[in-house]
């Protein structure tokens, strides 16, 4: 564990000083402040609505923060020949995968955290009072959800070299999933076979990721969902980043490097 | 004596975009190498030193025979546990500082957090980088980055050390200290296995050498035996073992 740390903590470091996150966090915070200061207009369905354009907006940067760190991480180690220097220590490619990992998501977490904090703080002071445990869960549910976009993109950069192309991709299908995988079993059922078999099939193997989308608790001000739904996410947000990182390790584990 | 590095029939095989069938690195390579001797690993280039090192080191696997380190085969990371390794050139991140590279690397090898500030101070002395250790990787010169190589490779105090093209790039105050620092680990009993194209450097340090061309092993014992039937130089040997004394020679060109 001690070396998956290291590695983590390496990630972390390297996304710090790259300043990538400060790029996003200085967007967001730019939209949020017009989000805010619409509220002088003390219409409370454009607030309502700016408050959703600001989630989304953080959405948005949550995924495309976590699929551009992690794919450029395994291509940048072997163009900058430091995986080399790094595998001859006593590391092994699961510890390497899951060290990766680990410090994409704990990165995204740490701007997550950021983000909610300076939209919570506005929201805060425009509408007197924060419901703490509906934004709890949607920090936490989000933060969670960004485990498959990492290992998406993790696993993506061991198939497509380049890490654009690997993040272009990652992210049409993070954002197809997000915004149109509830809907995929009602078209199926308009399809003729073997169509509607192969969607229905889709949409039961992808990873839906609108499940974890609870910005309506936010922004209407609506009670947390049950914690034994919020327990089930989580553990569906494991099994899903689990086995899309063992399908990476299968195919890191006998890679040669040269 | 006790095999530290230890080779049975190994072959290497890597795929080139031209051919359909897989091309020969190395060919049944047999070799051993003792526990406390320095170790030359010579051959011209595409001879296959790179491809065995690349096995030993765990970055290829074997396509045929076997490797093992500590009498632990290659593959297991735990083989790499008592292993310094410096590659030919440096690679290291450029964001973090010589500091943070060691204490990295120092939670890599678990070593004890007190141990570890012990020891990066040592080694950024004996690298003489003491002064530069709070500044950024990206801006130091290939010389100051070729010597913090030295340093992560020594961090654990390993018993073999893996040196791939040490000395190059270096000026010949580097080279001297760089030969300094094996000849000291030689004394301590270390292990050092090296590739090199600097044949006086080999003749001035290694016990034994093993010579590969075309992936096979064409020569193997001490410096002494080996430059023996060839006026005691190390280079001619060197030459006539790979062929090439025998092929016809350029012209010097006119001057």
């Amino acid at each position: 564990m001690k070396t998956t740390l290291a590695l983590a903590h390496l990630v972390i470091l390297e996304m710090v000083r790259r300043k990538d996150v400060y790029v996003l966090f200085v967007l967001t915070t730019l939209l949020t402040l017009v989000a805010a200061a619409a509220n002088i207009f003390d219409d409370t369905r454009v607030v309502r609505y700016l408050k959703e354009v600001s989630l989304t907006l953080i959405w948005i940067s949550g995924f495309v923060l976590a699929v551009t760190s992690a794919a450029r991480q395994i291509p940048a180690e072997r163009e900058s020949r430091t995986l080399f220097t790094l595998l001859a220590k006593p590391v092994s490619r699961w510890q390497f995968i899951a060290g990766k990992f680990l410090g994409c998501w704990l990165a995204c977490g740490l701007a997550l955290v950021v983000f909610y904090a300076f939209f919570g703080a506005v929201a805060a002071s425009r509408e007197r009072g924060l419901d703490v445990l509906g934004w709890f869960q949607a920090i936490s549910m989000h933060w969670f959800m960004l485990t498959v976009p990492v290992a998406l993109a993790l696993a993506g950069s061991l198939l497509w070299a380049a890490p654009s192309s690997n993040s272009t991709l990652t992210l049409l299908a993070c954002f197809g999933i997000w915004l149109l995988g509830r809907h995929l079993h009602k078209v199926a059922v308009g399809l003729p076979e073997p169509g509607a078999t192969l969607l229905t099939l889709v949409y039961f193997t992808i990873p839906h990721l609108e499940l974890f989308d609870i910005r309506d608790l936010i922004i209407h001000r609506w009670p947390p969902v049950p914690w034994l739904f919020w327990l089930g996410a989580m553990l569906y947000a494991a099994a899903y980043a689990g086995m899309i990182l063992t399908g990476a390790w299968l195919l890191f584990r006998r890679r040669p490097l040269n | 004596m006790t095999e530290v590095i230890s080779l049975d029939r190994l072959q290497v095989t890597y795929h080139s975009p031209d051919s359909r069938e897989p091309k020969i690195a190395v060919d049944d390579l047999t070799l051993g190498v003792r526990q406390g001797e320095v170790f030359g690993f010579l051959g011209p280039n595409g001879a296959g030193k790179t491809s065995t090192m690349n096995v030993l080191l765990g970055f290829t696997h074997a396509a045929g025979g076997s490797a093992s380190i500590f009498g632990v085969d290659v593959r297991q990371p735990i083989a790499r546990r008592r292993i310094g390794y410096l590659p030919e050139m440096t690679y290291y991140y450029k964001f973090l500082t010589a500091e943070e590279l060691l204490r990295t690397y120092a939670r890599i090898f678990g070593l004890a957090a007190s141990e570890t500030t012990a020891r990066i101070d040592e080694l950024l002395a004996l690298v003489e980088l003491g002064h530069a250790r709070k500044r950024l990787i990206g801006t130091y010169s290939k010389g100051m980055q070729q010597r913090l190589g030295l340093a992560q490779a020594l961090l654990n105090r390993p018993d073999l050390l893996i040196l791939d093209e040490p000395t190059s790039g270096l000026d010949p105050l580097g080279r001297m200290k760089v030969r300094e620092i094996i000849l000291r680990l030689k004394a301590a009993g270390k292990t050092v296995f090296f590739s090199s194209h600097e044949l006086g450097e080999v003749e001035s340090v290694c016990d034994r050498v093993a010579i590969l061309h075309h992936g096979q092993l064409r020569a193997l014992g001490s410096v002494a035996d080996i430059a023996q039937t060839d006026a005691g130089s190390l280079e001619k040997a060197f030459l006539r073992i790979i062929g090439w004394a025998n092929a016809p020679q350029p012209n010097a060109p006119a001057v």
